[in-house]
């Protein structure tokens, strides 16, 4: 089931410079993900649904007329409307905040880094975006997973799915490719998946 | 030109190119992403950064030949070359956009000039190296060989 995830994981990717644009897309697609490019954050809200100037999506439901997407990654210095930006009206729309952002910046400024990770980026990443760097997206697909796992479950039972939480910071130790490791526990029963 | 001298050619001129900053990494991870099924990958993004960088080049010119230089648009340029030439390794021309960008800071007209007359340079340098890269590796495909992994 964890090797299926990426297939299906669809990734938004917002860039104002073509060729980072190219190179994201590459990048994701050899590692299994499915991809949709543009080149700034209002169109990269058009995409999921909302408009520049609403916190909330349009009338019409989402699932009708927009495609899902499971993350978002986005440059920080774009015209307009910044990387930022577009985190914090994502972070800020109901229907959105889920979404795993994550930002990418050539610039290895530590205020902007904790800037980005305080208004709810889950990872930053410096550009030349790596392969491996891809490979930290991991956790966000699986605890995206299993939330919607939980949200059935929680209906019919009282067990609890705990979903691990990614590292924040680039600089911080790799973390552990296998999923099922990474599940950190609380009090009360839980089920393991 | 037998297959296995131009396959030695390759590879001299390659590694030379590393060996003296021309490419960085950056470039052996472009090389990496391109596979059979998109084969073309390295040169359509380096085509796309001769483009850009081109274009960027003659806006910097007019930028900076204005009566009153409009820094933040200078920067706002050096940025996006600096960013492109970072993302095909290209290390040279990155090297020369952070000296530029200190002049930009420092509003430093005759700096920029110096700066841009540079990144002119080494962006030349580095578009025909790759230019003959790009040959060498056509003429051994060609010849029936295959295309040495750097790596």
């Amino acid at each position: 089931m964890a090797v299926d995830a990426e297939a299906e994981f669809h990734v938004l990717a917002v860039d104002d410079s073509l060729i980072d644009r190219k190179l994201i897309e590459r990048l994701l697609k050899t590692s299994c993900f499915q991809v949709t490019t543009v080149d700034s954050g209002s169109k990269a809200l058009e995409v999921l649904g909302l408009r520049e100037d609403r916190t909330t999506p349009s009338a019409v439901s989402p699932e009708h007329n927009e495609i899902e997407v499971n993350l978002v990654i986005t440059d920080y210095c774009m015209p307009g409307m910044t990387g930022y930006d577009l985190l914090k009206k994502i972070k800020g729309s109901s229907s959105l905040k889920d979404i795993p952002v994550v930002v990418m910046s050539s610039e290895n400024v530590p205020s902007r880094i904790n800037r980005c990770l305080e208004g709810g980026a889950e990872e930053f990443f410096l550009k030349p975006v790596q392969l491996s760097d891809l490979k930290r997206l991991r956790p966000h697909i699986l605890k995206g997973r299993s939330k919607d796992q939980q949200l059935q479950r929680e209906e019919n039972s009282n067990t609890i799915i705990i979903s691990s939480s990614g590292s924040k910071r680039k600089a911080m130790d790799e973390e552990p490719s296998s999923e099922r490791t990474r599940l950190r526990f609380s009090t009360g029963s839980l089920t393991m998946l | 030109m037998e297959s296995s001298d131009l396959q030695r050619r390759y590879i001299d001129f390659t590694s030379t190119l590393f060996r003296e900053g021309f490419l960085d990494s950056q470039y052996t991870q472009l090389q990496q992403l391109q596979d059979e099924s998109n084969p073309e990958f390295v040169t359509e993004v380096v085509t796309l950064f001769f483009q850009d960088s081109e274009k960027l080049q003659d806006d910097l010119t007019r930028t900076l030949d204005q009566e009153v230089v409009d820094f933040k648009k200078v920067a706002a340029h050096v940025h996006q070359l600096k960013g492109s030439s970072a993302s095909i390794g290209a290390q040279r021309v990155k090297n020369v956009c952070m000296a530029f960008r200190i002049c930009c800071e420092e509003m430093n007209r005759e700096g920029c000039l110096g700066c841009l007359q540079q990144a002119r340079q080494e962006y030349f340098l580095v578009k025909s190296k790759l230019e003959t890269v790009f040959r060498l590796e056509q003429q051994i495909v060609a010849g029936g060989g295959s295309i040495p992994t750097m790596w």
